[in-house]
């Protein structure tokens, strides 16, 4: 893959992804001899954390997911976090940032959103309020609007903004400016929306729903002589190129430092495949993404944190279409060279039924905006009441997680 | 039972217009939930409807630039093979003299376009044109009269493979002045268009008794007058025989055009005396005197006033705006509307509107690719002010520009002003149903670009209303995102079809 290029500022406000830069890094961290990177990237259709890091010595956990739990013993053997926690083995990259001390994985974390929509779930993880309502700018960019307008970041060009992918994330909006850029080749409608349609044909139209699974034979067909096309390798692709290339832009000397993407299709209600199938292909797709954004961001790693967080996790239980549904509490996955890395951070609620939220739920121990203030905080020098008031509004008691970086 | 309030104006957007056109504050369900049928029915009323606001060439200044273009690009390629031809086919001993004459490669080859972005200029034209259509579908309140505009340009189709430079300017001129005026003088307008003519290969045909057939050896072309019978009026099987075609084709020689190579005034309508078959002529039992370019005329207008042309015409609008077997009630009434007023158009639509049987609430047409991307649009298109309900910006500053609009159109296989044959695009399921699953990924890529800051149910709400099955609504709600939920919003059986 060739470097992109430069972004014209003319650019503005597109893209499902984007960077925030300035000529010249945070005083402090410079004061300090440190340059440090921040990539957000944002995993729309809730995240199922169990399915990620499964708590495997758990002593209620094989009987709450059965032959759907990833365990210590399973077939394809798990990655072995510690005594309790095993990693999905899709995510061999992951685990080898985790082995480096370089990823840290928070468990049973939650926003303060307590309802089951995507949308508004997705709008509170991005605008960072305390609870749903209308929001034109994410807490990402309200970081750097706070650090700007406070003199904390160096005079010199303006700060200029930057997207990844084809449109831009709420995270991402705001006072302060943003450059975007997109890859060429958007996602194609993925083999879920595909679904869902052709669910509701079944329902709706069947006319339409011949035509659709027609079509699908046809393109099946058309697919099994070409790997790269096959459908299962699409989001492989375009995670690796969004993230690689957010990298490639981090990683420059004038580049810019803070960034934010977005990759879909976590929403996994149906055949859920947590071991070879959809969803270890997506978390396939998604270690991969890491890997593309460790390989590129070269020695500009160490100081790199990188954020996956989620709307909100999955029903505990496994459904009756073999998937989960909308749940509450998930992982939250940080990855970087900037870390004090290699633990997996867990107020562990338990799994018996009195344990679960709302006797369906994983229960949310940790607040996800104490994370993101605590990588905000130690990387990028916020101050404790900006992440107070603007980043994160009205999360005065939520103390930030000391530690993450070192 | 027909659906009112609010049902009703859904449907009825969606079955005469484009669908609800969102914007902020402006559900158009809302607005027009009192009274759905007199909406529909004051789009009719409005000044100027039909034409287009927009300063574009004519017909004839199209055809000459166009001819212009090809002429300068041809001496271009002349100039350059003579060039190559005298770089390589030179014997040795004349190389001598190079280093006095420089090669004449260096002069011949042309300067660089000063905008390669640019398309070539037909292609300039053609795009022009078809964005000032787009805005007019996109842009319209209520859009009946656009849809009105589509149809009749679709029934008396030319194309853009045949000739490019004036295929948009044809629908400003011929049928865009005429779109609630009379059948007949619509049917004259279109009949001795340039566009016209030179699509069904009349601007050669000439009367074997004429001056130039005698001169030349040539004859009648009959395609022009077979199409008038069989497409534009009277309809196939009705009745007419081949010599009611021979003979008529021999009325319509000399209806010609200047050749657009002319400068200063080709391209333009012209009635060539010296192709013209003297002589009277009888059509469907009728003799008509020869008197020149008014012998086409009377045809023309006995045409227009036919029994089976109101058939024809009632058939193909309720087929268009109703459904593919459209009740046989719905066409009687269409088809008296037309006989009673002279072919009065606003009449016919106004019939269409009124009529109970337009109204039923079961919607099986499929919008065909060009409708449906147009009712797309008026959910998703960026518009400049901010007020627009969804904004889609691109990094390429213009990604949903007319060029794309128009690669969309011929992803979905019915390419703007391009049909197939002169019968125009296919008006029932069984033509567009196969390229459903293609829309998809159309669908997907606006919606991944959109920049969507409304909640997509709605967005389902301000487009479909009450119109949406539960199983449309749960589909939606349960989208992952935004952006799948307006990709599936677009590709629900209620917006495929209307």
């Amino acid at each position: 893959m060739s470097f992109p290029h430069a972004p014209s500022r003319r650019a503005m406000l597109a893209g499902s992804g984007a960077l925030f830069a300035w000529a010249h890094m945070p005083r402090l961290a410079h004061a300090e001899g440190r340059d440090p990177r921040f990539l957000t990237i944002i995993l729309r259709g809730a995240l199922d954390g169990l399915a990620t890091v499964a708590p495997a010595g758990d002593p209620d956990w094989i009987a709450l997911r059965g032959d759907n739990a990833l365990r210590f013993d399973s077939k394809i053997p798990p990655l072995k976090l510690d005594s309790f926690f095993a990693l999905n083995p899709a995510m061999p990259n992951l685990h080898h940032m985790f082995q480096a001390n370089e990823a840290i994985i928070v468990h049973a974390c939650a926003t303060p959103y307590r309802e089951r929509s995507h949308f508004d779930g997705q709008d509170l993880l991005e605008s960072g309020l305390p609870q749903p309502a209308p929001s034109d700018s994410g807490w990402l960019n309200r970081t750097l609007h706070g650090l700007a307008s406070a003199g904390r970041v160096e005079a010199g060009e303006r700060a200029r903004a930057l997207g990844i992918g084809p449109a831009l994330p709420l995270v991402v909006r705001g006072p302060a400016p943003v450059l975007t850029w997109s890859p060429q080749n958007a996602p194609a409608a993925s083999e879920d929306t595909a679904r869902r349609l052709l669910d509701l044909y079944r329902h709706a139209d069947l006319k339409l729903a011949n035509v659709m699974e027609e079509n699908a034979k046809l393109v099946a067909m058309e697919h099994t002589d070409d790997m790269r096309k096959a459908p299962g390798n699409q989001p492989r692709a375009y995670f690796a190129d969004a993230a690689g290339t957010a990298a490639k832009f981090l990683a420059q000397p004038d580049g810019p430092r803070i960034g934010a993407l977005a990759l879909d299709g976590w929403d996994t209600h149906n055949n859920e495949g947590i071991a070879g199938g959809r969803l270890a292909q997506l978390l396939g797709s998604l270690d991969g993404a890491l890997a593309a954004v460790k390989a590129n961001m070269g020695p500009a790693w160490r100081e790199t944190v990188v954020a996956l967080v989620t709307e909100f996790g999955r029903t505990a239980r496994i459904n009756g279409t073999d998937g989960t549904d909308h749940g509450t509490a998930t992982v939250a996955l940080l990855a970087g060279g900037a870390l004090k890395g290699g633990r997996v951070i867990a107020d562990w609620p338990g799994l018996k039924p009195a344990d679960l939220y709302e006797d369906r739920d994983l229960k949310p121990t940790t607040d996800l905006r104490a994370v993101l203030k605590g990588v905000l905080k130690d990387h990028l020098r916020v101050e404790d009441r900006a992440l107070a008031e603007t980043v994160f509004p009205g999360s005065k008691n939520i103390k930030p997680v000391a530690g993450l970086v070192g | 039972m027909t659906p009112r309030g609010k049902e009703a104006a859904a449907l009825g957007l969606h079955r005469f217009g484009f669908g609800p056109r969102l914007r902020r504050d402006n559900y158009s369900l809302d607005a027009i939930a009192t009274d759905p049928r007199g909406a529909i029915l004051a789009d009719l009323e409005r000044p100027k409807a039909g034409y287009l606001p927009v300063d574009l060439p004519s017909s004839t200044q199209a055809a000459r630039a166009v001819s212009d273009f090809r002429a300068e690009e041809h001496a271009k390629q002349k100039l350059a093979q003579r060039a190559a031809k005298d770089a390589n086919g030179t014997a040795p001993a004349s190389r001598m003299s190079d280093a006095a004459h420089p090669p004449a490669t260096a002069m011949a080859v042309p300067p660089p376009l000063a905008d390669n972005k640019k398309p070539p200029l037909p292609q300039q034209i053609v795009q022009n044109e078809a964005s000032a259509r787009f805005d007019a579908a996109v842009e319209s309140t209520i859009g009946f009269v656009e849809r009105l505009v589509w149809f009749w340009s679709n029934h008396f189709c030319i194309s853009a493979d045949k000739d490019v430079a004036t295929v948009g300017a044809y629908e400003r001129e011929a049928i865009r002045p005429y779109v609630l005026g009379r059948f007949g003088d619509m049917l004259a307008a279109v009949e001795s268009h340039p566009g016209m003519l030179f699509y069904l290969d009349n601007v050669h045909s000439m009367g074997g008794a004429s001056i130039d057939g005698i001169n030349r050896d040539k004859g009648l072309n009959e395609n022009l007058a077979r199409e008038i019978l069989e497409l534009h009026t009277l309809g196939v099987r009705s009745g007419y025989s081949q010599a009611d075609v021979t003979n008529f084709a021999n009325v319509l020689t000399g209806w010609s055009w200047i050749d657009p190579a002319e400068p200063g005034h080709g391209g333009e309508f012209v009635f060539n005396k010296r192709l013209h078959e003297p002589g009277d002529q009888v059509v469907l039992g009728k003799t008509y005197p020869d008197e020149g370019v008014a012998q086409g005329r009377e045809v023309l207008a006995d045409l227009a006033r036919h029994q089976s042309t109101a058939q024809h015409i009632a058939l193909k609008l309720a087929r268009h705006f109703v459904a593919d077997d459209p009740p046989p009630s719905l066409v009687a009434k269409l088809a008296k509307t037309f006989d009673s007023s002279g072919g009065n158009l606003k009449a016919l639509a106004k019939t269409l509107v009124t009529a109970d049987e337009s109204w039923a609430p079961q919607r099986k047409k499929l919008r065909p690719p060009s409708e449906w991307i147009a009712a797309t649009l008026r959910v998703a298109k960026a518009t400049p002010e901010p007020s627009s309900l969804i904004d889609l910006r691109t990094p390429a500053d213009d990604w949903l520009n007319i060029g794309r609009l128009m690669n969309f159109q011929v992803v979905l296989g019915q390419p703007l002003w391009r049909p197939p044959a002169p019968n125009g695009w296919l008006d029932t399921e069984a033509a567009w149903i196969d390229g459903v699953p293609r829309r998809l990924g159309i669908a997907n890529e606006i919606a991944s670009r959109a920049r969507l800051e409304v909640d997509p149910l709605d967005l389902l709400e301000g487009s479909l209303g009450p119109l949406a099955s539960a199983e449309t609504r749960q589909t939606i709600w349960r989208a992952e995102s935004r952006t799948q939920a307006f990709a599936l919003l677009l590709m629900t059986p209620e917006f495929l079809r209307r």
